[in-house]
């Protein structure tokens, strides 16, 4: 799997509530998705453009259980998100809906908000195509790896419907 | 060879002997928890999946507690399909709107055993470390799958340890112990491990004042959150249920981290806007004035957290032009505080006192401020907006400080009154 498009960053500590406010529960995930990064960065999906990446720094999705979060950024067309590091929930959370959370090293050093990057999962490479910089992403664990290629937790249940098999 | 709290149970879930951190494991889960905000996502992703029939729905305890009574017909019409579901699974447990808090009314009501396995749609599933169960927040697609299969998977992680020794000075508890861990090591000092408190400050806490330690330990990161399990825990527990339980207990632990607080000179601690770990002793915050003082959610509107507050309150009045909101977190603690004569405290004193619910604390009900204000909480978050407009600040502190800023308008030492 790969992915181009403009990058669009963040510092550390981009909570849930910034990634989607609680204001707009209960809305349909289209809608959410026009408020997103809103408490922060309100012209945000504005300048969004289906098959954005979205570039964080440290702990990345602090906070809440919601899967909203992830869920409204896949709905919104973000293809991957690239972060320093995850909180766990939001990181189990896009595993479990199949959104690429690629932990990235050295990433917020290489990127400004409007590059071209690209995304490569396989030879776990993230580049900024404008700068021609690259940095290794992390590993996803094999474990997991599985539930993360069927689509998600439900495409794998489709699958291995008696129970969950880790590799 | 040595186990932290977390591995013993995990290695216990998953039907080994014996796990180590990084291992990943599929473990059978005991106790699943449903809040009103999550279980409708959960609901249509199961039709998606077409589970028409639990794994065991006698395991799932659906709590309404974020949004009660509704005040929006959208709000109230999830409520229907939410009773409905639960009129579909009758075997499942059902907590309607006012009986508290998910994290409060699961151990009251007898679900919360030493030794479980528990997974709930709220990162502050946390709690339950405090009764010895790996207990933690998923999202709805784990739960979905959970409630379908019964299962769900983990990475074993690594534990780091709080040592706490010393005893806490006047009007100093638990919460600023908390904020002051968060302050000093910072919010993600536990990302993606597991937290055992233990030391002699620790095991000399009631049950409800080691709930704020493990309630919080999201909010450092962590996926779990300990706290010693001894006679306090399994007395309670014993009262609330006659299932049986077995306890496990951390021995010749590996620590990933391992570090020693004494608390014997532990100021109150305030966490500033818009961040849990902008934290600052009470002697350096500057006492500006503030609009509403909360008191309440599931990390301090607990029996204990309700008393110390009224007792400082007490013949006192709420300042001119700020709201003192009170929520008790269960109604059995509403109860508990009416017969001790605390609400009446409250309610002498100028203080709002609502039904038991979230609340103001994610801004999704009473409680909500507007642009420009200014609340000092005894909740969990401070994040921008998250009580509301988002020019807004929120300060987070304990319910002593609470108390005491709530007589005075402004962020006030709770020493001071």
């Amino acid at each position: 799997m790969a992915f181009e498009g403009a990058a669009h960053t963040f510092g550390d500590d981009v909570n849930t509530d910034y990634i989607t406010p609680s204001d707009y529960f209960g809305q349909s995930y289209e809608e959410i998705a026009t408020h997103l990064f809103e408490p922060i960065d309100p012209g945000f999906f504005e300048r969004f453009e289906p098959g954005d990446v979205v570039v964080a720094g440290e702990n990345f999705g602090s906070g809440s259980s919601r899967e909203t979060a992830p869920k409204t950024l896949k709905v919104a067309g973000v293809s991957a998100v690239v972060a320093e590091s995850f909180a766990r929930l939001f990181y189990r959370n896009g595993i479990a809906i199949g959104l690429p959370v690629v932990t990235c090293p050295g990433v917020t050093a290489i990127v400004s908000g409007g590059d071209e990057v690209s995304l490569d999962l396989e030879r776990r490479t993230f580049t900024n195509e404008t700068t021609d910089e690259t940095r290794d992403t992390e590993p996803m664990p094999a474990e997991i790896r599985s539930i993360f290629d069927a689509g998600g937790l439900l495409a794998h249940y489709e699958q291995h419907p008696d129970g969950l098999v880790l590799d | 060879m040595g186990q932290t709290m977390a591995e013993a149970l995990l290695a216990n879930a998953s039907g080994t002997d014996h796990v180590s951190p990084g291992d990943h494991v599929v473990c059978e889960v005991d106790l699943t928890m449903t809040q009103d905000i999550h279980t409708p996502g959960v609901v249509h992703l199961l039709e998606e999946m077409g589970v028409s029939e639990l794994h065991d729905a006698s395991s799932l305890v659906v709590v309404l507690d974020h949004v009660g009574p509704s005040h929006t017909v959208n709000n109230a019409d999830e409520k229907v399909g939410i009773r409905a579901f639960v009129r579909d699974h009758p075997d499942a447990h059902f907590y309607d709107v006012g009986t508290g808090i998910s994290h409060e009314v699961l151990p009251e009501k007898g679900h919360v055993r030493p030794g479980e396995l528990i997974v709930g749609t709220d990162s502050h599933t946390v709690s339950h470390g405090a009764f010895g169960a790996a207990s933690t927040g998923i999202g709805d697609t784990d739960m979905a799958y959970a409630l379908a299969t019964g299962q769900a998977w983990f990475r074993v992680p690594e534990t780091i340890e709080f040592v706490v020794a010393g005893s806490f000075g006047d009007r100093v508890s638990a919460k600023d112990l908390l904020l002051h861990i968060a302050g000093e090591f910072g919010t993600d000092v536990a990302r993606y491990k597991a937290i055992e408190f233990r030391g002699p400050t620790v095991e000399a806490l009631p049950i409800d004042d080691r709930i704020t330690l493990t309630n919080m330990s999201i909010e450092l990161g962590a996926k779990f959150g300990f706290t010693p399990v001894d006679d306090v825990v399994t007395d309670y527990v014993e009262a609330r249920t006659d299932e049986p339980f077995e306890v496990f207990h951390a021995e010749d632990a590996t620590y990933s981290e391992s570090h020693r607080i004494d608390v014997s000179d532990l100021e109150p601690q305030v966490a500033l806007p818009h961040d849990v770990g902008n934290v600052h002793p009470i002697s350096d915050v500057d006492p500006v004035e503030v609009d509403q003082v909360f008191l309440g959610s599931c990390t301090n509107g607990k029996f204990e957290d309700l008393a110390a507050a009224a007792a400082i309150l007490d013949g006192h009045e709420v300042a001119p032009m700020t709201r003192f909101i009170v929520t008790p977190a269960s109604r059995e603690i509403y109860g508990r505080a009416e017969r001790a004569g605390i609400i009446r405290t409250f309610t002498d004193a100028g203080a709002t006192v609502t039904n038991s619910t979230c609340g103001a604390c994610p801004g999704l009900g009473m409680g909500v401020i507007g642009e420009g204000e200014r609340c000092l909480a005894a909740q969990n978050r401070n994040f921008r907006g998250r009580m509301g407009h988002n020019d807004s600040e929120i300060y987070l502190a304990s319910p002593e400080t609470a108390a005491a800023t709530a007589i005075t308008g402004r962020v006030t030492d709770p020493r001071e009154v």
